[in-house]
């Protein structure tokens, strides 16, 4: 079945470090994604303003462009066109950053309007002002709302994350590459196993996100 | 008994369209006023621009002779004397009855948290609601959601109640419970304005009717007066819509 390959010398461990390569950038997109989506979707909720064409054009741009395209354009382009001599992995952060940043602050904002009126009716006419409610009765309930959306948006940026293979970084995807083109004649069946060990890491990835996700979602039920 | 709350010379309109003509009426300490009148005709405008949610385009309110509309922007505390409740609640739906009822307290008026739990505790036993104050409001029917919001109201110990048709949303047989809430406030002699649909509780509470029609107030009496012998053709019309008559 092609598992064997998987044995052979540290081929394993390269597999495993494939992955960390790929979780490093993933973890670094999507905390700037998330920190950055806050920020943006908050300044984007007031519509009208020119955040919020900022933010309209940007989300635009992240939804019609292929990633990948984004990528190249970045990597490939901007060293030439710009003169910016991106390191891929920097590339990569900043191409899924731009992209996250996007999709998060698009969450946040529909969290944020999604909240009635007269929430902020009534926590005014309680006397809080506009910090206070806020911090103690929109954020919290805007947070409810975001858990289960933004979880998707991560697990759908580590996955992402295997276009990375094409700049040239060498991923779980592209280590796993290697190891079937380097054993082709040995073990011509290699691209089952490895392909079906490397879908096996990245549900290994993605499932303790997701249960986290339905945890949450089952706590704050009320 | 002195006033309390002065509406002088109010005029609201949203852009071309005027909902408040010259309202000019004030409110005694311990006095329950209510508000009656056809759809749109502007009480819950009226009430809303006492609580400050709504500018105002002239005159002016003060309560104990501070402007509360328009306000100053660094005295918002001022809102805190007038309660309002509303007619869906509003409660956060992300917080017990109890921290509901605890928060602005809390953390607007900074009163330490064991005091505030026992004032809340007791009030909430008043409003008979002790059994619930760990529910969160989606556990709550439409009657004790709205008691559980008018406790929040109270214990920031306002100086103005105001009820902007408190039982519209709920099912009959819960509006007699919030209604005796608001019957007991009125024997405290807390000062209410409340605006309701409800005729006979508002004859059983108030101390004084106003009858608002296209923005105006075009009767003040007493509910004995008002709803035996209106004076004006456009109330006793209004009042003819809750009598019904067997059709031969």
């Amino acid at each position: 079945m092609g598992f064997e390959v998987l044995l052979k010398g540290k081929n394993m461990i390269r597999l495993l470090m494939g992955l960390g390569v790929a979780l490093k950038l993933s973890i670094l997109s999507v905390v700037i994604s998330i920190l950055a989506g806050l920020v943006t979707g908050m300044l984007a909720s007031f519509k009208k303003s020119v955040f919020y064409i900022v933010f309209r054009v940007h989300l635009e741009i992240v939804r019609i462009m292929p990633q990948l395209v984004l990528l190249f354009i970045v990597y490939f382009g901007f060293s030439k066109a710009a003169g910016w001599n991106l390191t891929a992995e920097a590339a990569a952060i900043l191409v899924f950053s731009f992209w996250g940043t996007a999709e998060m602050a698009d969450l946040v904002r529909s969290a944020l309007v999604s909240i009635p009126a007269s929430q902020y009716e009534s926590s005014r006419s309680l006397g809080f002002n506009s910090l206070q409610t806020y911090l103690y009765v929109i954020l919290p309930q805007v947070g409810r709302r975001l858990v289960p959306l933004s979880i998707n948006l991560i697990t759908r940026m580590i996955k992402t994350t295997s276009l990375v293979m094409m700049i040239g970084i060498v991923e779980v995807l592209k280590t796993g590459q290697q190891i079937i083109e380097a054993n082709r004649y040995q073990s011509p069946n290699a691209a089952f196993g490895v392909f079906a060990v490397i879908f096996l890491l990245y549900f290994a990835a993605c499932y303790p996100v997701s249960r986290l996700s339905k945890y949450l979602e089952k706590k704050w039920e009320n | 008994m002195e006033d309390i709350l002065k509406i002088e010379h109010l005029y609201k309109h949203f852009g071309d369209i005027s909902v408040l003509e010259d309202i000019h009426f004030s409110v005694k300490k311990g006095e329950t006023v209510v508000l009656i009148g056809p759809s749109g005709c502007g009480k819950s405008t009226l009430l809303r621009c006492i609580n400050g949610l709504e500018d105002i385009q002239d005159g002016r309110i003060t309560l104990e002779g501070c402007a509360i509309n328009p306000v100053d922007k660094k005295d918002l505390k001022i809102r805190q004397q007038i309660g309002m409740v509303f007619q869906n609640y509003d409660l956060f739906p992300h917080k017990t009855v109890l921290e509901n009822v605890m928060l602005a307290p809390v953390k607007v008026q900074k009163r330490n948290r064991s005091e505030v739990e026992q004032e809340a505790g007791e009030l909430l036993e008043r409003v008979g609601l002790t059994s619930k104050k760990d529910c969160y409001p989606r556990q709550l029917s439409g009657g004790q959601k709205q008691r559980a919001a008018i406790v929040r109201t109270l214990i920031l110990q306002p100086k103005v109640l105001l009820f902007d048709e408190v039982t519209a949303a709920l099912d009959p047989e819960m509006v007699r419970e919030v209604l005796d809430v608001m019957l007991d406030l009125s024997a405290q002699k807390r000062t209410m304005l409340i605006v309701t649909h409800e005729m006979a509780f508002a004859r059983a509470v108030a101390d004084r009717v106003l009858f608002l029609d296209e923005g105006s107030i075009v009767e003040d009496s007493t509910p004995g007066e008002f709803f035996a012998n209106p004076v004006t053709e456009r109330a006793r019309r209004f009042l003819k819509t809750f009598e019904f008559e067997k059709q031969r």
